[in-house]
């Protein structure tokens, strides 16, 4: 495989939501303080008058956001995943999720890629919290091209979406003319031996431990399930009924999340085993990110094992 | 001096106002009075005079904003939408009841002429500041008010929220705390004292003002001064008021936040309601 240049993807969402500015003058962004962060400046710069910044208070972002929405604006609040998910989390259910309005929430530094950063800046339980919210679309792309086709769709796609991002570079994966639809998991490698169901930053090591399998001959199906809600259901299904061996490997934790979500559709459906990789129910810490994965096992060697392992037993 | 016609018919109005919403909460047997009552007042001369609204174009763009950040006090809202022909009067027995447009706590997408859902309280001042900022950005003449509890004011979003009308100059916006003096559990004083809300909204950057809120003439008065006042600040009226006003038994009683009345307490609230009618 050939892995492209790392871009992170929160740089991705820059450059996407400018051009997006452009185009649309009833897009906003609404910053938190953190836009040179989350790479929002040069909307600011550019677009002023698109621009909000209420400085660090969340959850007025967020009703703020809601007010814009009701007048026909599409705002983007901009922050981090911890805060984007838990500070203003009751502010997303009742003003932006209940009423079903077209709010978008977009945040940096998702799962353990914020490493040097420590815990407290470590979001590992965002996508599962939005995922519980009725009415909530919880999306991350895996590398710049996905991540900017995705923060496309979600513009003009009519209500709430969570997005999130990455703080660190993560190789290119896909290329410019992909394109990609809210719901609709992209499949980066065919095989009907084991399936890797994965979604953003470590999307690379899913693909890397395919082609590690490649090599000993066992066709592992590799799954982009970018879009954790709402989930792809047919494509896990097609998983199991061709595979009936899945690991799922998110940088997320492993309850509520990406895990969570396809395993709740094989215990209804059946026919499968399920092995989840991601951050074992624990806090991260200040270290190298490669350093955090492998604590939790998210590893080539460890995906890969575990897709043996699952081949053996079904 | 507000045109004392006007004054007269405002007072009457808002005993209408009462009396309904009373009988919202009686037929429902739940609900909260205390807070409709306090509010009542103000929530008359807002739907009755100031608010430009066009009831049978619940979603015209150019229509004034109301956003009832003290959501639990919707009876009030919804007797003054439904007296203004929003939707059927008819609709206002139907509080609280499965399938009813008029939910526990107001719904945007059920019930015609409500703004933004509420209920969760801290949480509406935000949501004015979105849709004052807007038509500021886009140059147009709508205002927007918001009514806030004073209790509610315990939640620090609220000040969050008046920090960003302050810092861009939401003269369109008008900030309403009904302070009542009481909360859920008990007085104010006891689970939380509010201080002077006159003077931390002013730290906070708006224009403040304290009025009577039960007295029509300077409630008329002072929304006439904000009318017109562009001054590059919000503007804010703290409106000193009683919890459960006009009903003897419910003036200033804690348990009323909360509670409906029985047959014999529904009949009395509304032969007092319809004596301070004249």
């Amino acid at each position: 495989m050939n892995e492209g240049r790392a871009i992170a993807t929160r740089d991705a969402y820059g450059d996407e939501i400018l051009r997006l500015g452009h185009e649309n003058p009833n897009l906003y962004v609404v910053d938190c303080d953190i836009g040179k962060s989350c790479k929002t400046v040069e909307f600011a710069r550019q677009l002023p008058g698109q621009h909000v910044n209420v400085g660090i208070a969340e959850q007025n972002a967020c009703g703020l956001a809601a007010g814009l929405a009701t007048c026909g604006k599409i705002p983007f609040v901009t922050t981090y995943a911890v805060f984007g998910s838990m500070r203003m989390s009751e502010q997303i259910r009742q003003e932006v999720c209940y009423p079903g309005l077209n709010v978008k929430i977009a945040c940096s530094h998702g799962g353990l890629t914020p490493a040097n950063d420590g815990a407290s800046h470590q979001g590992i339980e965002d996508m599962g919290i939005l995922r519980t919210i009725p009415g909530m679309t919880v999306v991350m792309g895996c590398d710049y091209w996905s991540t900017r086709k995705l923060v496309r769709a979600a513009a003009q796609y009519q209500g709430p979406v969570y997005l999130r991002f990455t703080r660190d570079p993560v190789p290119c994966i896909y290329g410019e003319q992909e394109e990609f639809a809210l719901g609709k998991a992209k499949v980066l490698r065919e095989g009907r031996d084991a399936a890797i169901i994965a979604n953003g930053d470590v999307m690379i090591l899913a693909l890397r431990a395919a082609d590690e399998l490649a090599r000993e001959g066992i066709q592992a199906r590799v799954l982009d399930m970018h879009t954790l809600k709402p989930l792809d259901v047919e494509a896990v299904q097609r998983a199991i009924r061709d595979t009936h061996a899945i690991v799922t490997v998110e940088d997320h934790n492993i309850q509520n999340g990406l895990g969570s979500a396809v395993s709740e559709v094989v215990a209804e459906e059946g026919g499968a085993r399920v092995i989840r990789i991601g951050i074992r129910d624990q806090f991260g810490e200040s270290a190298p990110y490669e350093r955090l994965l492998q604590k939790n096992g998210i590893t080539v060697e460890h995906i890969a094992a575990a897709c043996r392992q699952l081949m053996d037993t079904v | 001096m507000a045109d004392p016609h006007k004054v007269n018919e405002m007072k009457r109005q808002a005993a209408e106002v009462r009396k309904t919403l009373l009988t919202m909460i009686h037929a429902a047997q739940s609900g909260h009075p205390g807070g409709s009552l306090s509010a009542a007042d103000i929530m008359t001369a807002l739907y009755f005079s100031e608010l430009n609204l066009r009831p049978k174009e619940p979603g015209w763009d150019g229509r004034d904003r109301f956003v009832l950040s003290k959501g639990h006090v919707c009876p009030v809202l919804y007797a003054c939408l439904g007296l203004r022909g929003f939707f059927d009067e008819k609709e206002l027995l139907t509080l609280r009841r499965e399938g009813s447009m008029l939910q526990g706590h107001p719904d945007m997408k059920r019930c015609p002429g409500v703004d933004i859902s509420t209920g969760s309280l801290g949480q509406g001042l935000s949501v004015a500041v979105g849709m004052a900022l807007r038509a500021k950005r886009d140059g147009l003449a709508y205002r927007v008010f918001a009514l806030l509890g004073d209790g509610e004011c315990n939640e620090g979003q609220v000040w969050e929220a008046a920090e960003a009308a302050s810092k861009y100059g939401l003269d369109n916006l008008v900030i309403l705390v009904d302070n009542n003096g009481l909360q859920n559990d008990d007085t104010c004083d006891v689970v939380m004292p509010t201080r002077d809300l006159e003077q931390k909204f002013t730290a906070f950057g708006c224009e403040s003002r304290t009025i009577d809120g039960h007295d029509m003439e300077q409630i008329l008065r002072a929304l006439d001064e904000v009318r017109g006042d562009r001054s590059g600040k919000p503007h804010c009226i703290v409106l000193q008021t009683v919890k459960g006003k006009g009903v003897s038994f419910m003036e200033n009683v804690v348990s009323w936040h909360g509670m409906a009345p029985d047959d014999r307490q529904f009949a009395q609230a509304v032969r007092e309601v319809e004596v301070s009618a004249g």
